[in-house]
């Protein structure tokens, strides 16, 4: 009785979840703007160059993004999953910070950082080419990569690739060989995240790429906001979250299709050589830290020189804000918290459903908990609108639908940092069980349940960092004045002439910074107390 | 904190009654907000109005409590992003709106809200104040709240004898300026729509000429404000002296400065500009339509019209209202504003926007 009632909360919380807060917005908006006219601008879709181009575009730079992505951050996530040195901990929180950054701070950092390195025309140029795009989404996407897959890493038993190595196999083939294919399943699931983000990027496609670049995710915003288009923005939508689907199954068959032993004995953990953590922060420095600096910078510039003047300024509400930028900091914290909760407790409850659960269930989790990633905060914001209006979801105007919203979009990271976890140790159980005769409640009490409170922790902190960060479909959703958070605050002072505003801008952008850095770390150690340091 | 929500309370509606019979006989007449000859404080005492706006919409704290003291009418903000933003919600959510006044539709959007029906309407007493060339809807479906000129801003100390300041749009297609003038893309930005409708109004069918001279001497496109003035233009580091801004950001310029400044570093062009007005509407679909009329009316008051630049950056459509220093000493305002008919504005603006990327982005 005990085990049904659990079970069904499981499924049931999970699927009510999703079903309020995105199927039916979603198929609420999307159903209105078919009816109305959308579907003859569907069905006229693939003769237009324009969308073609477009579609086109949109894919290729999430690919190459993608791949991109993992190849910068695979070197990094060994060095903090296989090898010991001072401050492993703090490299592996920092690179979380980029995530929560507004694009449109990051955007202007990154301009700034061309204009400075000379890229910004002649024979190199990146400004507002689709080099600054893919430059960009490097910089947001690589804390994904670095802890999804490092987490896994590192629960990986290293024994497989000593016995390779013992037999005479060199560093690189036994990782080709031997390491890469049972890194597989954490590679597949960080990529398909990082690859929705880039399918989906909004902020760094506009400001990076310039005018002259569009994606679908652009032109949905673009017809439905300033064209009042919403025939075309639905055709569009359609086929976003068409395409979102199909990445999705296809991510999750290469996720699925293996799941490795995790390491069952402590083993030891090298120091990291001088060259090789030199030559992987540096890299990490290049991509992540210049962009960084030049913000950090521009914080403390104020008067002419350098002070603290801007972070004073943060306690110091101006006419054009309901608040002050640190009351918007609270706001945003209580949100991030509220988000966390919820991503955590639906996120580890469909985990335990896609591992456990029945083969259509679990299938069906793992693609549906996925999508809002991949959604369109126009289809979703709009959506919530029009569907949650009436009692009992009569939610449209509730403070709580943006920690809602938030934590549709951090469920999936806690998904993908749990799920490949929980397979390992699923079917390291059953062996265990088996060979060793040993009760799987001990086993899943003394080893499993320390590997899974490191995975979730993982996924709760990007959920954190997205939730403190997010800007777009929060705009979309009404709000209280005395309820903005600190990203808006961001784009208000932002929005205004005066050196002053700007100034207490990049502070705030720092502040959010060190306190995604703080968190995350916090959230780690934590980790360390529950888990031990495996 | 404000995160409580007073709860009314029949001792507390006494209390505000009373505070209100000695807050009048204080207060000078022109703040007193006109009531609606139809309809008593009494019957709409109590009630709440939702207004529903955009991001950028906030007045000093006291202001809005003052409204509520006056008429014992609660009001709840809601905010949600930018205009376009605002506008297409509203139009998504027609006939179970999300409050009962809608502020801030301009004249760029408004016949796109006029066609979906989105107000009843009103015609507040307060209108008498404001200059008819604000008032665009003769139905009265939206009340004229503010304007704000998207104007060409220049960096003062880049111009001097030998290259002495541009005065019009003209000028800007002068290969002298070549290199100097950074605009937002119309298709992503309210200033930069607000800028390609000033080149319209200014030189109607040759517009695209201008726009290809304008491309010729080397004109630069942004996404949106920020990038235009923070990124090209010299205030932010840049090196283009000449940005499409608003009329007033040279007073922001000196309020916001850092370190103070006397003057503003910037002027603006005042033969470029373009009037935005921005509207407030009753929804359809309200049932507080009393007490919504009496939120429209306080809008126009002088308290609120007042209260506006400073926390804004708009200037108030009542033309009694006392401006702020800043205001009055830094601020130019153009005579004669290019403006242009919403219901021309809307019929033509997604071939116009089309033609321009073709023309300047392609």
């Amino acid at each position: 009785m005990r085990g049904h009632l659990i079970r069904s909360l499981c499924v049931g919380l999970p699927a009510v979840f999703l079903g309020v807060f995105f199927v039916f917005p979603v198929v609420s908006i999307l159903g209105l703007g078919l009816s109305s006219g959308g579907l003859e601008h569907l069905t006229g879709l693939p003769g237009s160059d324009t969308f073609r181009g477009v579609a086109w575009f949109t894919l290729w730079q999430a690919v190459v993004s993608t791949v991109l992505t993992v190849v910068v951050a695979l070197p990094a996530a060994h060095l903090t999953a296989r090898r010991k040195f001072r401050g492993r901990r703090l490299v592996r929180a920092l690179t979380t910070v980029p995530f929560v950054l507004p694009t449109v701070v990051v955007g202007g950092a990154f301009l700034a950082l061309f204009e400075r390195l000379g890229l910004d025309s002649g024979p190199v140029t990146l400004t507002h080419t689709v080099w600054a795009v893919l430059v960009a989404h490097v910089f947001f996407n690589v804390a994904v990569v670095v802890r999804t897959v490092g987490s896994f890493w590192e629960g990986m038993d290293p024994g497989v690739e000593e016995q390779a190595r013992m037999l005479g196999a060199s560093p690189l083939r036994a990782f080709a060989m031997v390491t890469l294919p049972r890194l597989w399943p954490a590679i597949a699931s960080a990529a398909s995240i990082v690859f929705l983000f880039c399918l989906t990027s909004f902020g760094v496609i506009l400001l990076l790429g310039g005018p002259g670049i569009a994606t679908l995710e652009t032109e949905i915003w673009r017809h439905a906001v300033w064209r009042g288009d919403f025939r075309a923005a639905t055709a569009l939508a359609v086929v976003q979250l068409v395409a979102v689907i199909a990445v999705v199954a296809v991510g999750n068959r290469l996720q699925r299709r293996r799941a490795v032993g995790l390491r069952t004995v402590v083993a030891r953990t090298p120091v990291a050589g001088r060259w090789e953590l030199a030559a992987n922060l540096g890299l990490l420095g290049l991509v992540m830290g210049l962009p960084v600096v030049v913000l950090v910078e521009r914080s403390f510039h104020s008067g002419g020189g350098y002070s603290l003047a801007n972070y004073r300024a943060l306690a110091v509400r101006v006419d054009l804000l309901p608040l002050t930028a640190l009351e918007a900091l609270v706001n945003s914290l209580v949100f991030a918290m509220v988000a966390v909760a919820l991503a955590v407790t639906v996120g580890g409850l469909a985990s335990l459903v896609v591992v456990h659960g029945p083969r259509a269930l679990s299938r069906v989790f793992d693609l549906g908990l996925m999508l809002p990633l991949g959604a369109s905060a126009v289809t979703l914001g709009f959506g919530m609108l029009i569907a949650l209006d009436e009692p009992p979801l009569d939610l449209r105007s509730s403070r709580w639908l943006v920690p809602v919203a938030h934590a549709l979009i951090g469920v999936p990271f806690v998904m993908r940092s749990l799920v490949p976890t929980l397979r390992s140790i699923d079917r390291r159980l059953r062996e265990a069980a088996a060979v060793l005769g040993a009760p799987p409640a001990v086993v899943r009490r003394w080893i499993d349940f320390p590997l899974a409170v490191r995975a979730l922790s993982v996924g709760a902190g990007f959920a954190f960092a997205v939730s403190l960060g997010e800007f777009g479909a929060t705009s979309f959703l009404p709000r209280q004045p005395d309820r903005m958070t600190a990203p808006l605050v961001l784009f208000r002072l932002l929005g205004t002439p005066g050196q002053q505003l700007r100034g207490q801008a990049m502070a705030l952008a720092v502040v959010l910074m060190v306190l995604t850095g703080l968190s995350v770390l916090a959230i780690e150690t934590r980790r360390g107390s529950v888990g031990g340091d495996l | 904190m404000r995160f409580l929500r007073p709860t009314i309370t029949p001792a507390s509606l006494l209390v505000a009654a009373a505070t209100l019979a000695g807050a009048c006989g204080a207060s000078d007449d022109s703040s007193t907000v006109p009531i609606s000859a139809t309809t008593g404080v009494h019957a709409i005492s109590g009630q709440t109005v939702t207004l529903v706006t955009h991001d950028s919409f906030w007045v000093s704290e006291g202001t809005l409590e003052e409204f509520t003291a006056e008429t014992g009418v609660e009001v709840e903000v809601l905010r949600m992003g930018d205009t376009g933003q605002l506008v297409a919600s509203a139009i998504l959510t027609s006939g179970d709106p999300l409050g009962d006044v809608l502020f801030g539709v301009d004249n760029t959007f408004l016949q796109r809200a006029l066609d979906a029906d989105l107000f009843v309407p009103y015609e507040s007493p307060a209108l008498v104040g404001v200059p008819a060339s604000l008032i665009l809807d003769p139905e009265h479906r939206v009340t004229p709240i503010d304007f704000g000129d998207v104007c060409v801003n220049y960096w003062i100390d880049a111009f001097d004898d030998d290259l002495p300041v541009p005065v019009g749009l003209a000028d800007l297609i002068d290969p002298a300026y070549s290199g100097m003038l950074v605009v937002q893309n119309p298709e992503t930005s309210s200033p930069g729509m607000a800028f390609l409708l000033a080149t319209i109004a200014g030189y109607g069918d040759g517009w695209e000429d201008y726009w290809s001279a304008l491309r010729r001497n080397d004109v630069a496109v942004t996404i949106g404000w920020e990038d235009a003035y923070y990124g090209e233009f010299i205030a932010g580091g840049g090196d283009r002296p000449i940005v499409v801004s608003y009329a007033s950001s040279p007073p922001a310029e000196v309020i916001y400065a850092d370190p103070p400044v006397d003057t503003p570093p910037t002027g603006v062009l005042t033969d470029t500009c373009f009037r935005q007005v921005e509207f407030a509407g009753i929804l359809a679909g309200t049932d507080s339509r009393a007490a919504s009329e009496v939120l429209v009316d306080f809008l126009l008051s002088a308290t609120f019209q007042e209260d506006i630049p400073l926390n804004m950056f708009v200037f108030p459509a009542l033309e009694a209202a006392t401006l702020p220093d800043e205001f009055v000493d830094f601020v130019e305002l153009a005579d004669n504003p290019h403006v242009l008919d919403p219901a021309v504005i809307e019929a033509n603006r997604n071939d116009w926007t089309e033609r321009w990327t073709s023309l300047v982005l392609r």
